[in-house]
């Protein structure tokens, strides 16, 4: 049998590698700071970690119906294809930062790529 | 095979099942979202029994040490007392022996519990007036050290329990307290850790505690206490804190003031930019927040983007936190 995405990236010490570089690339991200800006920061953290593990190819349990209601109040604050496209290279950028291989982070950026429309509520 | 307790039931634990497959087969409630281990939605505590290791991945290393496990990962060995988080708290009568002022606000408050509570340094416990008010005050002293439980309650303006406290609370009164509560305390096992401790106002309470305690345990690692007040007024238990940097090399205390005209021995400007001035850069090291919410908030962030992991800033904002009964 061959590796799942999640088992080649090593699995959720891989996420958990990845959630506090993720979330601070995030954060320090003009371009989208200001979405988090009134947010818990440890409920958020648990969010970045479950995105991460989706993204990772892991187990989840999130439909396209989750990843609307999830962003609905974001979209009606302007959220768009431009902040989409800088949380996709925060993610490129941890991934590469913990030196993951490009093929891999191509997989698991189609996998967050596949959520784009649900997200923006299209 | 094992048993779990839950709520007033046992329930038998089939081969391989976890304990969120156990409680939910039988109706029990139990909240749970990934089955996975990771979304930590099903997080439950064993108030008997030891969890397996396995069923603590990715928990605050405070969480593990308080037998807090993931139910759906949870293949126990041995039969497991659990409970929801938040449920576990009972009360229990306190006398008070001792009051005494440590400035113009804040009224140190030694007590007595009926029965023994065990705590650690830092967590908060519960005071109630009456049967149904409560307000929670993190605890100062050290259960190695101290005979009685110490909080510092600072006088609230219209605050109904402080002002109670300063004013008709008198030693020889019993009250009921509650807990002990909260992830604010100092964990063993990384002696060589930087410690950073920023408070504001009766903030200083669980930090005092957790200052004493890793010293106590001997720690190795820098700890860097920074205090915040307005006025040299709000500042307490300087003399204290300087003795103790006198007594250990690798303490550091900085009180810091925020209002105007500040006199040179104090540090000059809001305690957390302060603190985070001097110690820019936190990877590794275990951040303590407590006090003002806006000053948490904004502490929090900064630790995080000086580099500290999430899961080392533990945060003890002070608004009306009370423990559901």
């Amino acid at each position: 049998m061959s590796q799942s995405l999640f088992e080649k990236l090593g699995g959720e010490a891989a996420v958990d590698a990845a959630v506090d570089i993720f979330y601070r690339k995030v954060l320090s991200d003009d371009r989208i700071a200001h979405f988090f800006e009134s947010v818990d920061m440890e409920a958020q953290a648990a969010k970045q970690k479950a995105f991460l593990t989706m993204a990772f190819g892991g187990p989840h349990h999130y439909s396209g119906l989750d990843m609307r209601r999830g962003h609905a109040h974001l979209v009606k604050n302007g959220l768009n294809d431009a902040h989409f496209d800088a949380v996709m290279e925060n993610l490129a950028a941890t991934m590469q930062e913990l030196k993951v291989p490009e093929e891999l982070i191509a997989e698991a950026a189609a996998i967050a790529e596949s959520t784009r429309n649900d997200v923006l509520g299209r | 095979m094992p048993n779990i307790r839950y709520d007033g039931q046992i329930y038998s634990l089939r081969d391989g099942q976890s304990v969120l497959e156990c409680l939910t087969e039988h109706g029990a409630s139990v909240p749970f979202g990934c089955r996975a281990g990771i979304c930590q939605a099903c997080l439950m505590r064993a108030e008997v029994g030891r969890p397996p290791e396995a069923s603590q991945k990715g928990l605050k290393p405070t969480l593990k040490a308080k037998n807090y496990f993931l139910a759906c990962i949870c293949n126990p060995e041995e039969t497991l007392s659990v409970s929801l988080p938040g449920n576990e708290l009972s009360r229990t009568p306190a006398t008070i022996v001792g009051m005494e002022l440590l400035n113009a606000e804040i009224m140190q408050v030694s007590l007595k519990a009926h029965e023994q509570i065990e705590y650690r340094a830092g967590q908060f416990i519960n005071l109630y007036q009456g049967e149904n008010l409560a307000r929670s005050y993190s605890v100062a002293s050290l259960p190695t050290e101290d005979p009685h439980i110490h909080i510092h309650v600072r006088r609230v303006p219209q605050g109904k329990v402080s002002n109670w406290v300063h004013d008709a609370l008198r030693p020889g009164d019993t009250i009921d307290i509650q807990g002990p509560g909260g992830d604010c305390y100092y964990l063993p096992g990384s002696p060589e850790q930087g410690l950073l401790l920023i408070g504001t106002g009766s903030g200083l309470a669980p930090l005092y505690g957790v200052v004493r305690d890793a010293l106590a345990q001997g720690h190795i690692g820098p700890i860097r206490l920074f205090h915040g007040s307005r006025t040299p007024n709000g500042l307490y238990l300087t003399d204290k804190l300087r003795e103790l940097t006198r007594a250990y090399s690798n303490f550091e205390y900085t009180a810091c003031l925020s209002g105007s005209h500040v006199s040179k021995e104090f540090a000059s400007g809001r305690v957390h930019q302060i603190a985070l001035n001097e110690v820019p850069n936190l990877t590794g090291w275990r951040v303590f927040l407590c006090g003002h919410p806006e000053m948490v908030k904004a502490a929090q962030k900064k630790a995080f983007l000086a580099g500290a992991s999430m899961k080392d800033i533990v945060c003890d904002a002070f608004t009306s936190r009370v423990i559901p009964s």
